[in-house]
């Protein structure tokens, strides 16, 4: 584990890996897609189901990310390494943009389903709350502007925010709940959409190991460059 | 009383009340929100009883959001942290005791307050009680969440914009259990939501002293 946290070798494996996951995710979109748009009509719902196939995922993806960041911290303060914070870093718009396409998603599957583009249902609106988390993570990397501090304050405040995400969930479910429960682990859902969905979510997943490569290697050259430029000074 | 703990939530209770007064100052712009909303949505008053748990609570929450700054930034500012920090007491007791008189500067006033607003929306009595006692329990929940928030911005120049941003997300739990605690007791149920309501506060402020202290840390060793 540790050893992989070294930048230079950081560097080394994910410039090897970076077009494998590429290509993986561009494969497994192009047939999740083929085979979300090849599934029947759903009995109560149309065709409407196949937006299952891209809101499903996104919201994999935007969870996925948040524990990935909360993981990333609790490493960056405990043992202060710095490619732990740019791995954090990283991942926050990342995140942000998932949350964002799970919310659009999850409004133009909700039109025809329940009628109305927003309706204040227990998962949209945690959904919408975790969205804001990040946004208040991203802007406080943003406004401290030394990087040290800037790293050990989002760390704190992402720690508090993986703490207090179970609380908000179980609170927001106490208020209200019309989404459909969770379907997937429980067997519920038929094969015919099980199958485009796992490789829609494959897809994403690989889609945003790879976007996440790219940024952190574009932070660990920003880092490199900013102390090559220190030394000159 | 006496002793480093019991001086330190003195001077920040004095500091409240006089420089520029910005506890009463919380109490007038909470007045004022509750003013605001029924000039907004009308003055039906079956309607008003029915939102004035979610209203009063929004109020309460901003209402203490604006005085946030006054818990690290000033000291922060001028210096006094960095004596405070020297000072016998542990980081995190400082995160304590000023979390505690934020609450008695804020939490408590406007709790007082509510009973007073709570007959201007029409609230019937036990549900003004039930009220009452969510934000007497759920303000100090409140103050500790925004104590971390206050800590981690309270070096930044323009925090003000980026706190609430901060700390809203993470109140969500204690507006949903403190207004919910006065619904139930307007439809007659009973839904545990002050039991709820109360491990929060009680995790809140048992956890919020070490990560307001672990900021103050931060910010001080650069």
């Amino acid at each position: 584990m540790f050893r992989y946290a070294n930048p230079a070798i950081f560097m080394g494996l994910s410039g090897v890996l970076l077009p494998w996951v590429s290509g993986a995710a561009a494969i497994a979109l192009t047939a999740g897609l083929w085979l979300g748009f090849h599934v029947p009509p759903d009995y109560q719902q149309g065709m409407t189901v196949t937006i299952m196939f891209v809101h499903v995922p996104a919201a994999i993806v935007a969870e996925t990310a948040y524990g990935l960041i909360a993981v990333a911290s609790l490493f960056s303060l405990v043992w202060r390494h710095p490619l732990a914070d740019t791995a954090a870093r990283a991942a926050a718009p990342l995140g942000a943009v998932f949350t964002a396409l799970g919310l659009i998603t999850g409004s133009l599957w909700g039109r025809p389903m329940w009628g109305a583009y927003w309706v204040w249902d227990a998962r949209l609106t945690s959904f919408l709350l975790l969205f804001f988390l990040y946004l208040g993570y991203i802007a406080l990397w943003n406004a401290i502007e030394d990087e040290v501090r800037a790293a050990r304050a989002a760390a704190i405040l992402a720690l508090v925010g993986a703490v207090n995400l179970p609380i908000i969930k179980f609170s927001v479910d106490w208020w209200n709940t019309l989404h459909q429960g969770e379907s997937i682990l429980s067997g519920q859902i038929a094969p015919v959409f099980l199958w485009p969905l796992l490789t829609m979510a494959l897809g994403y997943m690989l889609l945003f190991t790879a976007l996440w490569m790219v940024r952190v290697r574009t932070g660990i050259v920003d880092r490199r460059a900013k102390s090559l430029m220190q030394r000159e000074a | 009383m006496s002793g480093p703990f019991a001086s330190l939530v003195l001077r920040d209770l004095k500091l409240a009340a006089r420089s520029g007064g910005s506890a009463a100052l919380a109490l007038a712009f909470f007045a004022l929100v509750a003013t605001l909303v029924p000039l907004g949505v009308g003055a039906d008053l079956k309607l008003l009883a029915r939102i004035a748990g979610g209203v009063l609570w929004v109020g309460a929450v901003l209402a203490a959001l604006l005085s946030l700054d006054r818990l690290y930034q000033g000291d922060f500012d001028d210096g006094s942290l960095e004596l405070i920090a020297l000072s016998p007491l542990s980081l995190e007791q400082v995160a304590l005791a000023k979390l505690f008189a934020h609450w008695i500067s804020t939490g408590l006033p406007l709790t007082l307050l509510s009973p007073l607003l709570a007959v201007l929306f029409g609230l019937p009595a036990p549900a003004m009680l039930a009220l009452f006692v969510s934000l007497l329990i759920g303000t100090p929940a409140v103050s500790a969440i925004g104590a971390i928030g206050a800590s981690l911005t309270l070096s930044l120049k323009r925090g003000g914009l980026i706190l609430p941003l901060i700390v809203l997300p993470l109140l969500v739990p204690a507006v949903i259990f403190g207004a919910g605690a006065v619904t139930s007791v307007l439809d007659h149920l009973s839904n545990g939501a002050l039991g709820l309501l109360a491990g929060f506060a009680a995790a809140s402020v048992l956890l919020s002293p070490f990560a307001a202290a672990a900021c103050v840390r931060l910010n001080l060793a650069g």
